[in-house]
C-alpha cells in the first residue's frame, strides 16, 4: 500500500517535470532581436488557393522591405494552419498575441475573426485576404473606413468581367450577335448566388450600360436533378447567352446545363475557371497570389511605412485569369475571337 | 531564457480553454462513461448550443440568458436522442448520429446562415471585462470560465450524489440490476443523455462568445475532444468518487489544450495535430489495459460498441 503511493508521488513528480521542461525548451527558443519584424500568418486549411494567397502575402513584404532598403532577413514569419479546426483558430490567433508579433496575417474567414477577437485591447494590426465579405463577418465598420486594426483584401469577384466576357464573344464580328435575352440558372437557397444574381448583376449591367436593353432570365433549381427541366425553360425563352454563378448545386451539375447549350447553340459562360474545363465556354478568375500579394503589400505600408489600418480601405482583387475553352465555344455556336485567345492564360483543350 | 510571462500565460489560456471545453468534456463523460451510452449527438448539441446563444445575443438579449438557452436547446436535442434510443429502439450509436445529421440542418436554420460573427455584441465576455480589475483579456476570460464551472462541478457534484442521480450512475454499471431494483433505466437514461448534451450545448455557446463567432461546421471532431479529455482525465488522475471523477475530466481537458498549444507553438505540421490527439487517446487507453497484463490481472473483453 505505501510503495503504492510512493509509486504514485513520483509518478506525478515525473509528470510535472516532463511538462515544465517542454514548457521550458518550448518558450526558450522564441527569443528574437529586437529590430525584426514578427509576423504571424494562420489559415484555416490547406487549399492550393489559400496556400498561394499566402505566398502571395510573404513575397510582397519581402519586396517592401527591399524597397526601404532592408532584406528578408529583417522578418520572421511564424506560420500556422488550423488544419480545418475552428477552435484551433482561436488558440493560434491567441499564440500570436501572446508572443507578440508585430502583425497577423488571417487568411479566411474564421481566422480572421478569431484574430480581430484575440487582439482586442492591443495595437497588432491584422491584415486579411480571402475573405470574401468582411462587413458582415464584423471585422470591418465597412470597406472604405474599416474603423478598427484590422483591413484588408476581400476575394469576391465582380460579376462584370464575366458579363463584358459574353459581349465580347457575342458581338465579336465572326460571330455578329447582340445580347438581348441573358440566362442565368442558380439555386435559390444559396444566400451566396441570390447575391450574386440579384445584386452583383444587376450592377454589373447597370456599369456596362446594358440596364433596359438587357432582360434577364431566371432559372433556378433546388437539386442537380431539376438542371435540364430548368435548361428547358432558359431554351424556351430563347436566351442569347447563360451566365452560371459560384453556385454549389449548378456547377456540381453543370453538365445537364451543358448538352441543352450545345443542342440549341446557346454560348456559357461560368464565374469560376474551374466550370470552363466542364463545359463553359470561358470565364475570368481570380489569382489568389494576387489577393495574398495585395495585402501584403498592406502589412508592409503598416509597418514600415506607419499607415493605419483604421482608415486602409479595405480592397479587391483585379480578375487576371482568364480562361478559354475555344472547342467547346464553336459546339455552342460561337467563335472565340483571336484578340481575346491572345489575353487567355490557359486555353482548354479536348 | 524562460520567459514567466509567456509560460503563464500559457498555463492560464489553457486552464481557460481547459474549464470551457470541460463542460463538453463533462457531457462527454456522462454518456461514454456513466450511462455507457455510446453518444455523438455532441458534434450537433455543440453547434446547436453556439448557435442559440449567438443569435439571441444579437437580438439583444441578455447573454446570460442566452447562455442558459443554450443550455436549454441541447437538454432538448439529448432528449431527442435517448427518446429515440429508449422509445423507438434505435441503437444508441445510430441514433445519436442521426440526431447529429439533423441538427445540422437546425443549426443552419437558426443561424440563417453558415457563419455568424459576434464581434462588438454584449457577451458574457464583454460585460465581465467591464468589472473593475478585469480589463485583460485573459483574466476576465479565466475569472468567467472559473466561475460557470464551479456553478456546473458543484451542480452535477450534487446532483449525481442524489437518489435519482446514484440511479443514473447504476444504469451504466449494471442496467439488469438496476431494474430489478425497480428503478425505469429509460427515464435515467433519458436524464443522463439530455443533461450531458445540455453540457455540451453550454460550452458550444461560451465558446462562440469567447472567440466571436459560430460556425455551422465548428462542431466537427468535438467528440473526439471531448473523450480524449475524458481518457487522459482518467489515465493521469485514477480518480476514485463523483467529485474527483469530475475534476480528472476538467483536468484532462486541461492537458488536452495545453499539449495542443504546446504543439502549435514547436510548429506541428498541420494534419499531425489530429494523429497528435488520435495518439495521446490511444496511449491514454492503452496505458491501464498494458499495466493490468504486466500485473497478470483479469481482463475483460475488449467492448464492441
Amino acid at each position: 500500500m505505501k510503495n503504492k503511493r510512493i509509486l504514485k508521488l513520483v509518478g506525478s513528480v515525473c509528470m510535472v517535470a516532463v511538462l515544465t521542461l517542454t514548457l521550458v525548451l518550448v518558450s526558450g527558443c522564441a527569443e528574437e532581436p529586437e529590430d525584426i519584424y514578427k509576423i504571424g500568418i494562420f489559415q484555416i486549411l490547406s487549399h492550393p488557393a489559400l496556400d498561394s494567397a499566402r505566398e502571395g502575402f510573404k513575397d510582397a513584404f519581402k519586396a517592401g522591405l527591399e524597397d526601404v532598403g532592408l532584406n528578408e532577413t529583417k522578418v520572421v514569419f511564424t506560420e500556422r494552419n488550423a488544419a480545418g479546426s475552428m477552435d484551433v483558430c482561436y488558440t493560434i490567433a491567441d499564440y500570436f498575441v501572446s508572443e507578440g508579433v508585430d502583425l497577423i496575417c488571417a487568411i479566411a474567414t474564421p481566422c480572421v475573426i478569431a484574430a480581430a477577437t484575440a487582439v482586442e485591447g492591443t495595437d497588432i494590426p491584422v491584415v486579411f485576404n480571402s475573405v470574401t465579405e468582411p462587413m458582415d463577418a464584423g471585422v470591418v465598420n465597412n470597406w472604405t473606413v474599416p474603423g478598427g486594426q484590422v483591413t484588408g483584401v476581400s476575394d469576391i469577384a465582380p460579376v462584370d468581367p464575366q458579363i463584358q466576357l459574353i459581349l465580347d464573344v457575342l458581338e465579336a464580328p465572326a460571330n455578329n450577335l447582340t445580347l438581348n435575352k441573358l440566362g442565368v440558372m442558380y439555386n435559390a437557397g444559396e444566400d451566396n448566388s441570390v447575391y450574386q444574381v440579384d445584386v452583383q448583376l444587376v450592377e454589373a449591367l447597370d456599369n456596362l450600360g446594358l440596364t433596359g436593353n438587357v432582360t434577364v432570365v431566371k432559372a433556378t433549381v433546388s437539386t442537380g436533378a431539376d438542371i435540364p427541366a430548368a435548361a428547358q425553360t432558359l431554351v424556351d425563352a430563347a436566351v442569347d447567352a447563360i451566365w452560371v454563378p459560384t453556385d454549389n448545386t449548378v456547377v456540381a451539375g453543370i453538365e445537364g446545363l451543358v448538352g441543352p447549350c450545345e443542342d440549341n447553340d446557346i454560348p456559357l459562360v461560368a464565374a469560376d475557371v474551374a466550370t470552363v474545363e466542364r463545359g463553359a465556354l470561358g470565364c475570368w478568375g481570380l489569382d489568389y497570389y494576387d489577393i495574398g500579394y495585395a495585402s501584403g503589400e498592406m502589412a508592409a505600408e503598416i509597418l514600415l511605412e506607419g499607415a493605419n489600418p483604421a482608415t486602409m480601405p479595405v480592397q479587391t482583387a483585379p480578375m487576371n485569369l482568364l480562361y478559354l475553352y475555344p472547342e467547346e465555344a464553336e459546339r455552342q455556336g460561337v467563335t472565340i475571337p483571336q484578340d481575346l485567345l491572345d489575353q487567355a492564360t490557359e486555353i482548354i483543350e479536348d | 531564457m524562460l520567459d514567466p510571462t509567456a509560460v503563464g500565460h500559457l498555463l492560464g489560456f489553457s486552464l481557460y480553454e481547459g474549464l470551457v471545453y470541460g463542460f463538453l468534456a463533462l457531457g462527454v463523460y456522462l454518456t461514454f462513461r456513466v450511462l455507457a451510452f455510446p453518444d455523438l449527438t455532441v458534434d450537433g448539441s455543440f453547434v446547436l448550443g453556439a448557435a442559440v446563444a449567438a443569435v439571441l445575443i444579437i437580438y439583444g438579449v441578455n447573454p446570460f440568458l442566452a447562455t442558459l438557452a443554450a443550455l436549454g436547446a441541447g437538454l432538448c436535442a439529448g432528449l431527442i436522442t435517448s427518446l429515440l434510443n429508449t422509445k423507438l429502439r434505435i441503437p444508441a450509436l445510430l441514433a445519436s448520429i442521426l440526431v447529429m445529421v439533423a441538427l445540422y440542418s437546425i443549426n443552419l436554420r437558426i443561424m440563417g446562415r453558415p457563419n455568424l460573427p459576434l464581434l462588438r455584441e454584449t457577451t458574457i465576455f464583454s460585460l465581465a471585462s467591464q468589472l473593475p480589475g478585469l480589463e485583460t483579456r485573459l483574466v476576465y476570460q479565466l475569472v468567467v470560465a472559473v466561475v460557470l464551472a464551479a456553478i456546473v462541478f458543484f451542480a452535477l457534484n450534487w446532483f449525481l450524489r442524489t437518489e435519482i442521480g446514484l440511479a443514473l450512475r447504476a444504469t451504466g454499471d449494471n442496467e439488469q440490476m438496476v431494474r430489478g431494483a425497480g428503478v425505469d433505466t429509460d427515464k435515467t437514461t433519458i436524464l443522463g443523455v439530455s443533461i450531458a448534451n445540455g453540457l455540451v450545448a453550454l460550452s458550444g455557446g461560451v465558446v462562440a462568445q469567447a472567440q466571436g463567432f459560430v460556425d455551422v461546421n465548428m462542431g466537427i471532431g468535438m467528440i473526439i475532444i471531448g473523450l480524449a479529455a475524458v481518457i487522459i482525465g482518467e489515465a493521469l488522475f485514477r480518480p476514485k468518487g463523483v467529485a474527483r471523477l469530475l475534476l480528472a475530466t476538467l483536468g484532462g481537458t486541461f492537458v488536452y489544450r495545453l499539449v495542443l498549444s504546446l504543439a502549435l507553438r514547436a510548429g506541428m505540421a498541420p494534419g499531425d495535430l489530429k494523429l497528435i490527439t488520435a495518439v495521446i487517446v490511444i496511449i491514454a487507453l492503452a496505458v491501464p489495459y498494458l499495466q493490468k497484463r504486466i500485473r497478470r490481472e483479469w481482463l475483460p473483453p475488449a467492448p464492441r460498441w
